[in-house]
């Protein structure tokens, strides 16, 4: 049962992929800020992967310094306003905050940041300075939420820097890969211009680095090169009939929802498999484009999901039914994908098996992947000495971010093989003080 | 970036933010805590006689669901040996020889007050205070409030203090007194180089209603305390500004303390004079660390308004403070609501029909609860704007041009004013009032 009429237009859209966390009024935000406790050695704070000093910035609000409380914001993390709307709060700040003890609902730090500072945005305030010029240069390659961050933390310390995108815009996955519902396109892009504005930064689009001989030009023309070039395509499952016209990557789904809205058309019946947070992305904003039957497969229990008890519950909710213990064994029909075969699964000796004989089908005419993504390993082998782990994670150093080859440094999704935003909001920032504690060592 | 030192009667200090004489300066641990969290100075915990203090001894006026809205303490002066104090802002001072150390003083004889002031001028303080405002205890004993209390007595502790004093000398006033300039004249005239106020109002912030006993109670009695926090400011902020605004007194330097606890309440202080500003109970409630939003709302109302240092701004709302007298009788403003806003509580239209000037009206047609405002009726009275619980929803807007200006002296100088009792002159004579039987129909 459909819970979503299929949007036909921009509005329609707008109203299926209603803002989860929109915007406070001054009412909401003056009462929610003045409930906040101002706690010692706050647990929210601790909780906060950038470490913001959230009740700084929420008395800033109840005592009407919102340029200040902005600053507070982007002080610790140049991501502010996105993480505002699209952290998964629950599990951070507002999972940690001392009002959850009594039952009393916890202070909604998220609006209230993301509050803060879309005044500061919107009212173009200068919050930063750039440093006096260093002569140094870095290279950015991708400019996700960490090459953004690495960017502006080098900026205020007087680095120039040029920013390579493969990509048409800026912003990596807060632009194509956010569920629509967390944050509007409008909102993101709003945020990096106010940035590219205030700081000066340049952004060199549409530019993909791939081949050696850019990595060479770029080692002879820059003091230091940071990657945040996230994580890659959706990974291939080797599964019979995985190269069906209608058999699409999560991250690529997503991608095109964030760019075509209420153009593109899902049709009634999708099968999403996985179990992790983009499975449930995929699955709710397939139920928000209006898809009859979403059934959500994933191959283990649902304990061990890796997704967000509130992720799935706002997938239940959108109408997705879920089918647990459940392995695809094959993408059936001819040319399109008309439906999969799935297998039960059970534990042998702590090892998943498919049962014999378990065989059963379920209807599907779009079949969403969101089983992991691949890696990007291509530049990561083009770049000398630099190392990865086994899971194809860069290897930094978890102070300064220096890969083992010293003049490359990394952070984000490539680091840590895909968390959220605010992990590589605080990982470039880490990094650009790595860079420059570095390239001080030469002095 | 705006400069907040301050030169203070010749105490320098890195910004205005000074810890008021009280618990949270009660050691050199606390103190060096409190400059490395961003304070610019501290007032030390009163130093003199020797006391014993009771056990419980704060209560609190909790509003609602804020706590320590207003804040009342039985506690004396320190009851820590003098020798360790002393020790301690010498060991201070040497960390933080640019922070203002100020030592509060409370002794009863002229030759304990000679040999007090020596004591601490050789431990290395930058200014002594004068405490002469404790409500309770002391008071009983001959000195704080007892002192403020009677002018006399206070300008001669304060010429006798003058006679050795080499570092600058701030007299801290009580408010417990009906007129505030007695006491601040009494200290100008013995020569004190500055003067703080307020101190602690006496108080009674509750009784218990099963022992009968006031709070804090000790073993089933009390007594009455100091009040001070948020809900003492105002009375705070207009005694600043009496003394600031006194001819005799406006050049001493006044250190404003009263229910200070945000960047807000600072500036409003500096703006009706005040060179420094001292905090005690919003670092007992939040710690040192409240003082961070301080500085950095202080910063952004100086960036944002384009003032460099706060001798730009010290005193610039004294001009606006005036007496009733010189007021625009023709000025005009009118409550407008937003019915985009409103939220229907209604209250606004029972604050002014109960408690104002029933100029509004809820028509109720179809459940509409959105008031309306009957402009003809509206003196401008403020209240409902003040009762509304949504941000600006209700704002007072301007209705006279701006042109005219008639103040209740020009009427008097002209002779215009009203004279009889039902004189057509009189403000309220046309304003309308619903007639007696009116209020019947809300009988039920
Ligand atoms: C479906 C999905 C939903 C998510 N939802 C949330 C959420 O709700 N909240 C949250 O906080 N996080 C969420 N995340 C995680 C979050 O988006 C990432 O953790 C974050 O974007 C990582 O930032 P990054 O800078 O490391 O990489 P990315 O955001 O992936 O940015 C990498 C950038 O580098 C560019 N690039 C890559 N290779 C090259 C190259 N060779 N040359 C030039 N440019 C290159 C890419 O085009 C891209 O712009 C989600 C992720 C996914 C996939
Ligand atoms: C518990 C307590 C003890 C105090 N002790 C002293 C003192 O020893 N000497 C003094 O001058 N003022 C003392 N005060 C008064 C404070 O210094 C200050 O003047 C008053 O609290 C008003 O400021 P506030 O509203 O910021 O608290 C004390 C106040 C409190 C609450
Ligand atoms: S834990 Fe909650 S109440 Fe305490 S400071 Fe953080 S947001 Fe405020
Ligand atoms: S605040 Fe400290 S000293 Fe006071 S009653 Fe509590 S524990 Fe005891
Ligand atoms: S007080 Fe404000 S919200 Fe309430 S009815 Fe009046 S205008 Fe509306």
């Amino acid at each position: 049962m459909a819970e979503f009429i299929r949007p036909k237009t921009e509005e329609e859209f707008e109203i299926n992929f209603q803002q989860k966390k929109p915007l406070m009024n001054p009412t909401e935000a003056y009462f929610e800020s003045s409930r906040c406790l101002f706690c010692y050695d706050a647990p929210c704070i601790q909780a906060c992967p950038t470490g913001i000093d959230i009740p700084l910035f929420i008395k800033q609000i109840t005592t009407k310094n919102l340029t200040g409380s902005a600053k507070t914001i982007y002080d610790s993390n140049w991501l502010g306003n996105a993480c505002g709307a699209i952290c998964p709060t629950g599990i951070l700040c507002e999972g940690a905050c001392v009002y959850n003890h009594q039952d009393v609902p916890p202070i909604q730090i998220g609006r209230l940041q993301n509050f803060a500072t879309s005044y500061a945005i919107h009212e173009n305030k200068n919050l930063f300075k750039i440093g006096p010029s260093n002569g140094r240069k870095v290279a950015i390659i991708g400019s996700g939420p960490a090459g953004i961050a690495c960017a502006c933390e080098l900026r205020i310390m007087g680095y120039e820097v040029d920013i390579y995108e493969a990509k048409e815009k800026p912003s990596g996955l807060t632009l194509y890969g956010i569920a629509a519902y967390k944050i509007t396109n409008e909102e993101v892009e709003r945020e990096m211009d106010y940035l590219k504005n205030k700081l000066g930064l340049n952004f060199i689009c549409n530019h993909p680095i791939l081949e050696k001989f850019q990595l060479d030009e770029l080692e002879t023309s820059y003091d230091a090169i940071f990657l945040g070039i996230g994580i890659g395509p959706t990974a291939i499952l080797n599964l019979p009939g995985e190269d069906k016209n209608n058999v699409i990557g999560a991250v690529e789904f997503i991608e095109e929802l964030r760019k075509k809205h209420h153009e593109i058309k899902v049709p009634n019946h999708v099968v999403v498999i996985g179990g992790g947070n983009t499975a449930m992305d995929a699955a709710s904003q397939s139920a928000r484009l209006g898809a009859e039957n979403i059934t959500l497969a994933y191959r283990r229990s649902k304990s061990e999901m890796g997704a967000y008890g509130f992720e799935y519950k706002l997938a239940i909710s959108s109408g997705v039914t879920s089918i647990f213990e459940a392995q695809p064994i094959s993408i059936d029909g001819k040319d399109q994908a008309e439906s999969v075969t799935f297998k039960r699964t059970k534990y042998n000796n702590g090892k998943l098996e498919t049962i014999e004989g378990s065989e059963f089908v379920v209807m599907a005419d779009l079949v969403i992947k969101a089983t992991g993504q691949a890696k990007n390993s291509s530049i990561l082998n083009l770049v000398e000495g630099m190392h990865t782990d086994n899971k194809n994670r860069i290897i930094v150093n978890e102070v300064s971010f220096q890969t083992t080859n010293p003049m490359y440094f990394a952070g984000g999704d490539a680091v840590n093989g895909g968390a959220e935003v605010v992990n590589a909001a605080y990982h470039g920032k880490m990094a650009a003080k790595g860079i420059e504690v570095w390239l001080n060592s030469f002095k | 970036m705006p400069d907040l030192n301050i030169n203070f009667a010749g105490i320098k200090a890195p910004n205005p933010f000074w810890l008021a004489s009280a618990p949270p300066t009660n050691s050199g641990y606390q103190i060096m805590k409190a400059f490395d969290a961003g304070w610019g100075g501290a007032v030390w915990k009163t130093l003199g006689v020797p006391v014993i203090n009771v056990s419980s001894r704060y209560g609190s006026i909790n509003y609602r669901d804020t706590r320590m809205a207003g804040f009342n303490n039985i506690e004396l002066i320190t009851d820590r040996p003098l020798a360790d104090n002393l020790k301690e802002i010498e060991e201070v001072k040497k960390y933080f020889p640019d922070h203002a150390v100020i030592a509060s003083l409370m002794v009863e004889t002229k030759a304990e007050w000679h040999q007090i002031i020596k004591d601490v001028e050789n431990a290395g303080v930058d200014g002594i205070e004068l405490n002469f405002g404790c409500p309770h205890g002391m008071c009983e004993r001959g000195m704080g409030s007892a002192v403020g209390q009677e002018p006399a007595v206070l300008q001669t502790i304060v010429e006798w203090v003058m006679e050795v004093a080499k570092v600058p000398v701030i007299t801290k006033l009580t408010p417990n007194i009906s007129h505030i300039v007695d006491p601040g004249l009494a200290a100008t005239r013995g020569g004190s180089n500055a003067i703080s106020l307020v101190n602690t109002f006496k108080s009674i912030v509750g009784i218990d209603l099963d022992s009968f006993a006031p709070y804090p109670i000790v073993d089933g009695k009390g007594t009455n305390g100091g009040y001070c926090g948020p809900a003492i400011k105002p009375i705070a902020l207009d005694m600043v500004k009496e003394l600031a605004q006194h001819p005799e007194i406006q050049h001493v330097p006044i250190s404003g303390i009263g229910g200070i606890e945000t960047w807000r309440d600072a500036v409003e202080f500096i703006l009706l004079g005040a060179g420094s500003v001292q905090v005690c109970t919003a670092a007992m409630h939040y710690g040192f660390g409240i003082v961070r939003e301080m500085k950095a709302g202080l910063e952004q109302f100086m960036t944002d308004k384009g003032f460099e240092t706060i001798y730009d701004f010290k005193g610039k709302a004294l001009p606006n403070v005036t007496e009733w007298k010189n007021l625009n009788l023709m000025h005009k403003v009118v409550a407008k609501i937003d019915p985009a806003k409103c939220v229907g509580c209604d209250l606004c239209y029972i604050a002014c029909d109960d408690g104002a000037h029933q100029a509004i009206r809820i028509s109720k047609l179809n459940g509409n609860r959105i008031p309306e405002i009957i402009d003809e009726n509206c003196v401008g009275c403020n209240l409902c704007a003040l009762v509304c619980p949504v941000e600006e929803c209700i704002t007072m807007e301007k209705r006279d041009d701006g042109t005219k200006f008639k103040s209740w002296e020009e009427l008097t100088i002209e002779n215009n004013v009203p004279t009889s009792f039902d004189d057509e002159l009189a403000g309220g004579k046309h304003h309308f009032v619903p007639t007696v039987q009116d209020a019947l129909k809300f009988r039920k």
